[in-house]
């Protein structure tokens, strides 16, 4: 075995021997070898201060031989044997060594366990009951599975302040903090804002911020996920919903074009709350607060949720048939140089598929969607804020996405054009179309999760389904194709696009053979050269690299640079 | 192992009924007279009578919220009953204790408790899983009403059912 490749060295963990890289941080070899270490401070995308103590096990290695006597002799696979150091090391800053032994159990360990859980609960606040962390707290589960079950601690316990606002959108509880330091060491070394830090000694130690600074940059919500207790917690879930009753989605994030990959939360078909979920390829284990936080805007008022007509000046309840029948009629009667339709870059692939049917079947002179362009933060959010601009150029093969707004606008000046079909967009807020240049149509179409002016301008508005009601896939800015997955029901009538699409093109005297999503994944990967061959299920959780952009997410480069210069384990 | 129960065999005049029309007749009669001579106890004419004196410590009535003797509302909206009561008749919506408040650095308090009694079965459970002892079950059986919205019991309801019970662990004192 040890005659195997040079950089890879032999450890015994728990009795059983592996390979793993030189070099491996104990605790990455042990999980590998399915043995969880139980840890608070670690955390692979961070340096490793070892302050905890949590991580304790015992290691050895080979006997060093008095001078004179003899070495050890291996056994027939070639491995030494192991005397053990009698005391314990932390697996999480310790590299493995050749020939070293690692035991995650046995006397040794389980006392050090009992002991930090005393001693990190000696102080701790009676709080679960009130406490957000409830339920996905490492304190709790390490003290079910490694505490000693009662305490010994008869004085009184400290107090500390509770409750206090550290930023905008983050809360501080400081009589639960576990002085892990990994709040710190994530606004020093990922979000560049090192505002917090530790005053005080002993058991008197606080977490603070710096006086007169406060936790408000975009990345400040990401402490309270990876703050293993609940210390740190969200303004904006704060005693809503307890974890245990929310139904958890894996998805991706809409609000740009790189894609977050997220863990939606929804309890009864509401969302509650929306973490980032790790991909090394994507989004690291972050996400920004601003994308977070915009989904409170699902359950609003202004949520269409029936199809409505247009009567005179007044919008009506119409069911589906009667709407689709009326635009039905409206489209039939033009011709396809006299329509416009103006899709979505926030579309799914597969949606886009059915827009490039619609487009054909009714033989459209003018297709473009909407640009949506802010500034790039040098972290995670592109500056591109469409979740799918790489999907609308392969899918619906526009060369440059938004370049025809300009002239659909002065096609309907003109009076060139007549009718626009306006899907998922919002034309008057977010394409500069103004009020009395929509009246200069004969008919506008359009589909959006909200009422809006371009809804009042509508002579059909037809209730679309948003991002989380949906399924279908998408590619980010790194050209991966990623899936959205459906998780919450739409309200009201909603319909998803693909759906409303179908129902025109099938109006219209089209044909279609579509009765599910799935069905559209498997036209994309019979219509679409770079989807040959793709399944539905091979694309994952995590998504496949599907083109070459040449964009990358300057998160991860510095991921990338931290990795390789040894600070972090990544 | 199959059992096989033998019939018995009745004779002809058994057959015929009528000698065990008499007998029954004599049994009721028997039973009556012991009940006018006030030998036998009967069935309690509820609800003109009631029983409640006589209820065990350990009956089980209406889950219900108490206050303690500081006038804190002990419930602190933690949901764990919610989440263990079997027929799901408990629903919470928590919030925020207002900055202001005297009790303020409880943070946490229900906002709506709401129990269905129609679905309630009394099992306890809700009692036994409370961290805060802010849930009892009292002994009000008849809970009753005329629609279904009635029989939802509100948290002013429940607090009413529930009043104040004083001796608990008090967490939340000043040394809190
Ligand atoms: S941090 Fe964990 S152990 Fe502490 S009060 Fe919150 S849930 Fe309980
Ligand atoms: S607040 Fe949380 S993350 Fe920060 S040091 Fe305390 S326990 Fe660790
Ligand atoms: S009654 Fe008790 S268990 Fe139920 S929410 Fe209130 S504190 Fe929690
Ligand atoms: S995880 Fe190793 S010391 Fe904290």
């Amino acid at each position: 075995m040890s005659e195997a490749k040079t950089d890879l060295v032999d450890v015994q963990i728990d009795g059983v021997w592996y390979q793993f890289p030189k070099g491996m941080r104990m605790i990455e070899a042990c999980r590998q070898a399915g043995v969880e270490v139980p840890h608070y401070c670690y955390h692979p995308k961070l340096t490793s201060p070892g302050n905890c103590r949590m991580c304790l096990v015992e290691m050895g290695m080979p006997p060093r031989p008095a001078p004179g006597a003899e070495a050890p002799a291996p056994d027939e696979n070639g491995h030494l044997p192991i005397s053990w150091i009698p005391r314990p090391v932390i697996a999480c800053a310790n590299t493995i060594g050749p020939n070293m032994g690692i035991r995650t159990t046995g006397p040794l360990t389980e006392e050090c366990r009992k002991g930090v859980m005393e001693l990190l609960l000696a102080n701790h606040p009676l709080d679960c009951p009130i406490c957000d962390q409830a339920g996905e707290c490492s304190l709790q589960e390490f003290s079910v599975e490694h505490g000693k079950g009662e305490s010994r601690f008869r004085e009184q316990k400290v107090k500390k302040p509770k409750n206090v606002d550290v930023g905008p959108r983050v809360r501080l509880d400081d009589e639960r903090c576990i002085m892990c330091s990994r709040c710190i060491r994530f606004t020093d070394e990922i979000a560049d804002d090192p505002v917090l830090g530790f005053t005080d000694r002993g058991s008197h130690t606080v977490l603070t911020v710096y006086p007169g600074r406060e936790l408000a940059n975009n990345y400040s919500l990401n402490t309270v996920d990876i703050c293993p207790v609940g210390a740190l917690t969200s303004n904006d879930f704060r005693f809503q919903m307890r974890v245990w009753f929310m139904r958890e989605t894996n998805t991706i994030d809409t609000n740009c074009a790189t894609g977050c990959n997220i863990t939606v939360f929804a309890r009864e078909n509401k969302i509650y709350r929306i973490t980032p979920r790790q991909n090394n390829d994507v989004n690291s284990d972050w996400m920004p607060d601003s994308h977070r936080l915009n989904f409170h805007w699902i359950e609003s008022e202004a949520r269409l949720t029936e199809p409505l007509v247009k009567d005179g000046d007044h919008h009506r309840i119409a069911g589906w048939h009667e709407a689709i029948a009326t635009a039905g009629d409206k489209l039939s009667a033009l011709d396809g140089s006299e329509i416009a339709v103006i899709a979505s870059a926030r579309m799914t692939n597969e949606e886009l598929l059915m827009v490039k049917r619609l487009v054909k079947h009714l033989k459209v002179g003018h297709v473009d969607t909407v640009a949506r362009v802010g500034e790039a933060d040098g972290y995670l959010i592109s500056a591109d804020r469409n979740p799918n601009t790489n999907g609308v150029k392969l899918v619906l093969g526009l060369d440059d996405p938004g370049s025809q707004i300009e002239a659909i606008k002065l096609g309907i000046e003109q009076g060139r054009i007549k009718a626009v079909i306006a899907l998922q967009e919002n034309l008057v807020d977010d394409a500069g179309f103004s009020a009395e240049l929509l009246g200069k149509l004969d008919f506008l179409l359009s589909t959006y999760p909200l009422a809006n002016a371009t809804a009042d301008a509508s002579d059909v508005v037809l209730p679309g389904a948003c991002w989380a009601e949906k399924s279908g896939t998408m590619i980010n800015a790194t050209g991966r194709l990623q899936r959205l997955n459906k998780v919450v029901d739409a309200p009201g009538e909603t319909l998803e696009s693909w759906e409303i699409i179908r129902d025109l093109v099938q109006v219209t005297g089209g044909g279609n053979g579509i009765y599910a999503v799935s069905d559209l994944f498997k036209q994309l990967a019979a219509e679409v050269s770079e989807f040959k061959g793709l399944t539905w299920g091979q694309i994952g959780d995590l998504g496949l690299p599907l083109i070459e952009t040449g964009v990358t997410i300057p998160a991860l480069d510095r991921e990338k640079q931290r990795i390789a210069s040894g600070l972090i384990v990544g | 192992m199959a059992i096989i129960v033998q019939r018995p065999k009745l004779k002809w005049w058994e057959q015929l009924y009528i000698p065990a029309l008499f007998i029954g007749m004599r049994v009721t009669l028997g039973h009556l007279v012991s009940i006018l001579s006030r030998k036998t106890k009967v069935t309690m004419q509820y609800p003109e009578e009631k029983w409640d004196e006589h209820l065990p410590e350990h009956y089980r009535g209406a889950p219900a919220l108490v206050t303690d003797e500081h006038d804190r509302e002990r419930c602190v909206a933690c949901q764990l009953c919610e989440f263990i009561c079997p027929p799901r008749a408990i629903t919470i919506k928590p919030e925020e204790i207002p900055g202001d408040d005297k009790w303020a650095k409880v943070e946490k308090r229900p906002r709506t408790f709401d129990i269905d009694m129609i679905r309630c079965i009394y099992c306890g459970l809700c009692e036994e899983v409370c961290p805060e002892q802010a849930i009892f079950l009292r002994k009000d059986y008849a809970i009753t009403g005329t629609s279904r919205a009635e029989m939802v019991h509100d948290k002013e309801k429940l607090y009413q059912i529930g009043g104040v019970r004083v001796g608990l662990v008090n967490k939340w004192n000043e040394l809190k």
